[in-house]
């Protein structure tokens, strides 16, 4: 630091330059020998105090405090694992639930289809036996029918075949005539 | 005016020779102890509770061993473990010093050259017996780094021991000057306040303020860089380049 140096030169030269003729208190060398085995002393003292005392003391409590962090961050890390794991378990436990239901959903689903089907073959078998009955019952009755238009037509046509011939013809030349008539009109 | 240089001056308070040697318990050896009572206070007392969660003075006395350990770990690598309780107490020691001194009236003993330059020697002692322990001679390869020409050697070597005789000087003036000047200064100005009266007084004294906290600037980066150094110097003798 130059500017310094010159800065305290031109103090000396402006207030203290009377002073500066006695000589430096520094420069004085009979006090030299006090301030050396002071220094050495005192000096050594600290040192003593320092090594012995008061820096391990120091490097204690850090040391101390590293390993409490220290500790600490390994309890944090298991901790961490442990969580993990057990948030691991739950996910399988969730996933297991979930597979589960859907198994019986499905089952449920599956019986219910079956359920209907049976419904519906049972409904179908039914009705095929009513349709059946009910197309025996029509052709009952349409023979039936068939039957009484038979003598309805008989007796009509023994009347007309009377009316126009005047004579009377016998029943079984009709009977004979009409089934002829009905079988070729169906 | 009052002089700017008292402020360096050594006073003996309780004089003491041992074998013709002067030890006398001086004004910088009281803030010497000042400042070593200061660091062990803030870190003993901070430290006091052992928190797991630190209080703010806690974390203070751990922040500051973090960083010196993390500049130790960072410049000199894991072979610099051994050293660290040294470069730490270096570190406060100064930073201490430094921001003691800056209390009025005190005395700062990092603005004498002796002080900074026995440290700075121990230092350099220190870190070149490292170096030699660990790489026997071959320690003399760190004057003449792999892979420069032969030709090279006559002008490399001379310069890099040069070089490397200088770190101690350089290590301890780039301290002492650095508070030394900023002191200085910060007494000159104070000086011309009452001068200059009510009405111009307040130029000085805007400076001085600002000089404050300049000074609070320096002191922790004088420690830190005196540190650092260390640091490096240390790498070097470990790791030679």
């Amino acid at each position: 630091m130059p500017i310094r140096f010159l800065s305290v030169l031109m103090a000396f030269a402006i207030g203290a330059g009377p002073a500066f003729a006695a000589g430096l208190p520094q420069l004085d060398t009979s006090q030299y020998a006090p301030q050396v085995i002071w220094l050495a002393i005192s000096f050594g003292l600290l040192y003593v105090l320092m090594s012995r005392v008061a820096l391990p003391r120091i490097g204690q409590v850090l040391e101390e405090r590293q390993h409490r962090v220290n500790d600490n961050l390994e309890k944090a890390e298991a901790l961490k694992e442990e969580a993990e794991s057990v948030a691991q378990a739950y996910d399988g436990a969730l996933a297991e639930a979930r597979a589960e239901a859907q198994a019986i959903v499905h089952q449920a689903a599956e019986r219910m289809a079956a359920d209907a089907a049976e419904r519906l073959a049972q409904l179908s078998e039914r009705l095929e036996t009513e349709i059946t009955a009910g197309e025996t019952r029509i052709n009952e009755a349409r023979e039936q029918a068939i039957a009484n238009i038979r003598e309805v037509v008989v007796e009509v046509a023994g009347e007309a075949a009377s009316k126009l011939s005047g004579g009377k013809l016998d029943n079984k030349t009709l009977e004979a005539a009409v089934d002829a008539a009905l079988k070729e009109h169906g | 005016m009052a002089n700017p240089l008292q402020q360096f001056e050594v006073k003996t308070l309780i004089p003491i020779h041992m074998g013709g040697v002067d030890a006398s318990f001086t004004n910088a050896s009281m803030f010497m102890m000042f400042a070593v009572a200061g660091v062990a206070t803030f870190l003993m007392l901070s430290m006091r509770g052992r928190a797991l969660v630190p209080t703010r003075w806690q974390s203070m006395a751990e922040l500051s061993y973090e960083f010196i350990a993390g500049m130790v770990r960072d410049n000199v690598g894991n072979e610099g473990r051994k050293y660290f309780p040294f470069v730490f107490s270096l570190f406060m020691f100064i930073l201490f010093a430094n921001l003691i001194g800056l209390l009025p009236y005190s005395f700062t003993f990092t603005s004498h050259i002796i002080v900074t330059f026995a440290m700075a020697i121990t230092v350099f002692l220190g870190v070149t017996v490292i170096g030699i322990v660990r790489h026997k001679l071959h320690f003399l390869s760190f004057f003449m780094p792999a892979g420069v020409p032969v030709v090279m050697a006559p002008i490399l070597i001379p310069i890099e021991i040069v070089s490397y005789l200088s770190r101690p000087v350089s290590l301890s003036i780039r301290l002492f000057a650095n508070m030394m000047a900023g002191h200085t200064m910060m007494k000159v100005f104070a000086g011309f306040v009452i001068p200059l009266g009510i009405l111009g007084g307040w130029a000085p004294l805007a400076v001085d303020v600002a000089l404050t906290g300049f000074e609070f600037l320096v002191a922790f980066l004088q420690a830190y860089v005196f540190t650092i150094l260390t640091c490096l110097y240390l790498n070097d003798a470990i790791h030679l380049h």
